[in-house]
């Protein structure tokens, strides 16, 4: 079986398109395909995150205005991905995996060095580019593919095929090195062999081959990632080096206590205590600034983002798009979890920006493009007649 | 047959499965979620003091404020120590651009020489915290600060910081008298109350400055100040203000000092002028003397050493450390001893055959004039200085009765209340010659004591003490040199004050104030030169001190000898006569011939301080004065 033969299949898949045999009038939402609720929530967030990132930059507004046309760009990208018929999305995925992985090899030949690791793909004049990136939504849309195929719960066979889709990038990645992205991608296309119903003979033994494997990676692992997990098991034995973040960071939060100290009057951030306090770091800041309330606010929004993303999935009218669906707002929650896990103090420092509130391009971009598939998944549902 | 197994998929099953792990997976994103919400709670509401603590630590820093050292100034209020802004060139190497091309355009600025470049860039290299200011160069002159502010804009991290430093504008003259202060040393920290040191990084060495330290350094105040993570101070959270140092007001006169110093210009010496009523030291000076602003910051090697093996040793405080034997001028104290005693009466007359001879003893004890003065009474014994008429009263007195009574007028002792470093001086008895030597004391050596000479030596402040207790009439109020502390006079009566010296017959003191005068005013004084033009009463003595002793009946001449084994000047003097008002006790080392060069100059003091200003002497026509003088009056 070639990989063509099944996409062409597909391409002639029946799907009708939703004015026909609705008697219903659409509202404008769903003419745009889009989710009012989820995106209300996800603005919600980006507003609230521009306010904690104005104060984390040192209260530079020019900092808040780049991450405001990100995050217009990102909205725009949203827009047009959800828009997308699932059929068209289907069809793109071997393509757009295919050619993440072509760039993951050629970052391993020719890539850029950036922050000590090869991990930028530069078309000089032109663009700097993650593959990585690209791999976080082609991973899930690749995995989703392949079992949509057949009937779920999946055959051994089939994992075996998702096992390499999910190991290539997941190598490739790791050996540039960026241990968190590749873990984050591989977990990614994981979420969707979860979601498709993988038995639970499977998880057990899986999860005893990956504590297995423990020390095998522990020894594949560099210094500085070795440190980071040493570091994590106890911060005070290097206070001024690599233990600084997470001192830091937790007594920024610790001392913001349950009402915070307002707005711009946090001591650990606004005196440059803090480390990466407008990118990684920057829940710190929220929760010395906000505290506890503030904290519980915002995970509190997330968690409505994620239930709200679930459910879309789960009324998505196919597989492939339940899968895809779930597996990328899993892995949104995972962000969110990694991140202020290490914040806080509770995971090893991984380099994982909060969702939609650090500072940063790429991430939010993607971010957003994953919300716009789930929003084409959800949007273009078949509407049966009752 | 894939097409089939598609279309043959059970769309209520899969939607069932997947149902089920969603809704897995939404238990487990809230699962996880609430334990990330249970760390929060600990660490935001359980451990929050614990991290409060660490995040205050963190930002806040306390400072000392060093307080200002009190000022310190003369009788008049002329300033003799203050305390002047320095600038000094920091470097803050975090927010420099470029070190290199920073410094070698400082360097272009400044206009360095070779030298001073490279120890600058010793200094710009040494390891600092973060955002600590490197020190690049100390004390810049105007002309150094008025180039870099115009360039200031091109030169970002490098700031001219200003800091108090102390300051004697007339440090040669007042070295000895006012000490200086230094950087703290490793010792002086150790002894040291650090809190009220904090921040303090110079203390008194010597002199007033080490008396007076207590008084002079104040209390450090300290501020909280906020500082981000790489140590730059934001701003200040709250302070306690430091007290300062209180200023001090001296008893010396900045002008008496300042001629004094000028009298003893490019001699070795010592002059000291007590008012007596008062016991205010108003001029306290030892020559040659020093630069003390270079002890400040700190003196360079080459200097000290300089100064150190100097032949004139210019860092000896004379004034309170130099022993002297007192030659003839102790002849007016002995006589008071001796009226005191019985052992004399003002009208007893001795016959001066040119010597002395101990009962059953053949040695001759030589009076200074070969032939002898012939009869001599009391007053004539001080105005010509006789020694036969002392060596007899000596010898009469005993050596017990002549320490007690020395010792009452201060020799031999501690006078001073306030004079750091002051040495006793050596008033010799039968118990220290026994403690020493091991020897009984020999009735021959009480007949040097008698003239002033063997073992007992005096310091010139103890000398202007004694001088001033006599003119006092025997009344003692203790030497001192500070007036004010702060706004508190120091009182006349000080503690530890030696027992006045009371004698029957108070005419006794005008007798030997007579015989005093007759030195200066009389036509056979020993400094009657000095005498010529007086313009009020005074009473003096002049003597000589040996530098080694000649042998017997041998008599030299000075200029054959080298110039530092000439005799030492002394001059003690009062006047007013009937109502003393200053007391000078003047030391000239090597000078030759007491009553002339030492009694010059101890007129020159009586006259500034007690003259108009048109009557002031003038030090160049004295000078003159003593070049002709030399010699030409013989006297003792």
């Amino acid at each position: 079986m070639t990989m063509t033969s099944w996409t062409q299949r597909l391409r002639g898949h029946p799907v009708r398109p939703p004015s026909s045999g609705m008697t219903r009038r659409k509202s404008l939402w769903e003419r745009v395909h889009l989710d009012p609720w989820l995106l209300l929530l996800l603005l919600v967030l980006m507003t609230a995150g521009l306010g904690v990132l104005y104060s984390a930059s040192g209260q530079r507004i020019d900092v808040v205005i780049a991450q405001g046309i990100r995050f217009l760009v990102a909205l725009g990208g949203l827009l047009v991905l959800a828009q997308l018929l699932p059929a068209t999305l289907l069809r793109w995925t071997p393509l757009a995996y295919g050619a993440g992985l072509l760039m993951l090899i050629a970052v391993e030949l020719v890539g850029d060095m950036g922050m000590g690791a090869q991990r930028w793909l530069v078309i000089p004049g032109v663009i700097r580019f993650q593959p990585s990136e690209l791999m976080k939504l082609a991973m899930p849309m690749m995995v989703a593919a392949w079992l949509s195929r057949h009937e779920l719960p999946p055959r051994l066979r089939d994992l075996a095929v998702c096992a390499l889709i999910i190991a290539l990038p997941v190598l490739l990645i790791a050996r540039q090195p960026d241990l968190g992205t590749s873990l984050l991608v591989g977990a990614a296309g994981v979420f969707v062999v979860l979601l498709a119903g993988l038995s639970w003979r499977f998880i057990v033994a899986l999860a005893a081959m990956a504590a297995a494997a423990l020390p095998l990676l522990w020894m594949n692992l560099h210094n500085y990632q070795r440190q980071r997990v040493l570091t994590f098991l106890n911060p005070d034995s290097d206070p001024l080096g690599s233990g600084w973040n997470i001192i830091q960071s937790t007594t920024a939060i610790g001392s913001g206590g349950v009402w915070g100290k307002g707005w711009l009057q946090g001591t650990q951030s606004q005196l440059e205590f803090l480390p990466e306090r407008h990118t990684d770091f920057i829940v710190a800041v929220l929760g010395e600034e906000f505290g506890l309330v503030g904290m519980l606010a915002v995970l509190l929004l997330y968690l409505l983002i994620i239930l709200r993303g679930l459910w879309l999935a789960a009324k998505a009218h196919d597989t492939f798009g339940r899968l895809l669906g779930g597996a990328i707002i899993l892995t949104f929650f995972l962000y969110v979890f990694v991140n202020v896990g290490m914040v806080s103090g509770i995971l090893p420092v991984v380099g994982v920006p909060l969702p939609l509130v650090s500072y940063g391009g790429t991430s939010s971009v993607t971010l957003l493009a994953g919300f716009g598939i789930l929003m084409a998944i959800h949007g273009h549902r078949r509407f049966l007649p009752r | 047959m894939r097409l089939r197994r598609d279309t043959l998929k059970n769309p209520q099953q899969e939607l069932r499965i997947f149902r089920a792990r969603s809704l897995l997976a939404a238990l487990l994103v809230v699962t996880m979620t609430g334990l990330l919400m249970g760390r929060l709670g600990y660490l935001q509401v359980v451990q929050h003091e614990v991290y409060t603590t660490r995040s205050e630590k963190n930002r806040v820093r306390v400072e000392p404020l060093p307080p200002t050292r009190g000022l310190i100034q003369d009788r008049n209020g002329v300033l003799l120590a203050e305390n002047r802004p320095t600038y000094n060139l920091m470097l803050i190497r975090e927010r420099v651009d470029d070190l290199e091309a920073t410094l070698a355009r400082l360097e272009a600025l400044l206009a360095l020489s070779e030298e001073e470049a490279e120890a600058f860039r010793v200094r710009a290299g040494q390891r600092q915290r973060p955002f600590q200011p490197a020190l690049l160069m100390s004390d810049l002159d105007e002309d150094q600060i008025a180039r870099l502010a115009v360039n200031r804009h091109r030169l970002p991290g490098v700031e001219v910081e200003a800091q108090l430093l102390r300051y004697y504008p007339d440090a040669e003259i007042m070295a000895h008298a006012l000490g200086y202060v230094g950087r703290i040393n490793a010792d002086e920290l150790e002894t040291l109350d650090a809190g009220r040191y904090a921040g303090t990084h110079f203390i008194g060495k010597t002199g007033v400055e080490r008396f007076y330290e207590d008084v002079l350094h104040g209390q450090a105040g300290l501020r909280k100040v906020e500082t981000n993570a790489r140590g730059r101070v934001l701003r200040e959270l709250g302070r306690t203000a430091p007290v300062p140092g209180k200023d001090l007001t001296l008893t010396l006169d900045k002008e008496l000092q300042t001629l004094a110093y000028e009298l003893l210009e490019g001699r070795r010496g010592s002059i000291v002028a007590i008012a007596p009523k008062s016991g205010d030291i108003l001029a306290m000076v030892s020559a040659p003397g020093f630069d003390s602003n270079q002890f400040v910051t700190g003196i360079d090697v080459a200097s000290y050493r300089g100064l150190q093996e100097d032949l004139d040793l210019p860092l000896f405080n004379r004034a309170i450390r130099g022993h002297y034997p007192p030659g003839s001028t102790i002849k007016p104290f002995l006589a008071m001893a001796g009226l005191a005693e019985g052992a004399i009466t003002p009208e007893k007359t001795i016959y001066d055959p040119g010597y002395y001879q101990l009962p059953n003893d053949s040695r001759r004890y030589r009076n200074w004039l070969r032939w002898g003065h012939g009869r001599v009474d009391l007053e004539r014994s001080i105005a010509v200085s006789n020694n036969t008429y002392y060596y007899s009263l000596a010898h009469d007195l005993g050596i017990d009765s002549l320490h007690a009574r020395m010792s009452a007028l201060g020799f031999g002792q501690r006078v001073a209340h306030d004079v750091y470093g002051e040495s006793g001086g050596l008033m010799p008895s039968r118990e220290w010659k026994r403690g020493r030597f091991g020897q009984s004391w020999y009735p021959g050596e009480t007949l040097s004591v008698g003239i002033g000479q063997g073992y007992w030596q005096v310091t010139p402040l103890q000398l202007a003490t004694a001088t001033a207790v006599l003119a006092n009439r025997g009344e003692w109020v203790k030497p001192r040199l500070a007036r004010r502390i702060g706004d508190e006079p120091v009182p006349r009566e000080l503690p530890e004050t030696p027992p006045d010296i009371v004698v029957e017959n108070d005419a006794w003191w005008d007798r030997i104030f007579s015989g005093m005068e007759k030195v200066i005013s009389g036509h056979e004084g020993t400094a009657r030169r000095t005498g010529e033009g007086l313009q009020y009463r005074m009473g003096g003595k002049s003597g000589t001190a040996q530098v080694f002793s000649l042998g017997k009946d041998q008599r030299y001449n000075a200029e054959e000898l080298a110039e530092r084994l000439r005799d030492h000047a002394l001059f003690m003097a009062f006047a007013p006569l009937e109502d003393p008002e200053i007391a000078v006790a003047v030391i000239v080392e090597n000078a030759g011939g007491g009553s002339t060069h030492a009694a010059h100059l101890a007129r020159a003091m009586t006259d500034a301080w007690l003259l108009d200003e048109e009557a002031q002497p003038d030090v160049d026509t004295l000078r003159e004065t003593l070049e002709t003088d030399d010699g030409s009056v013989a006297g003792n």
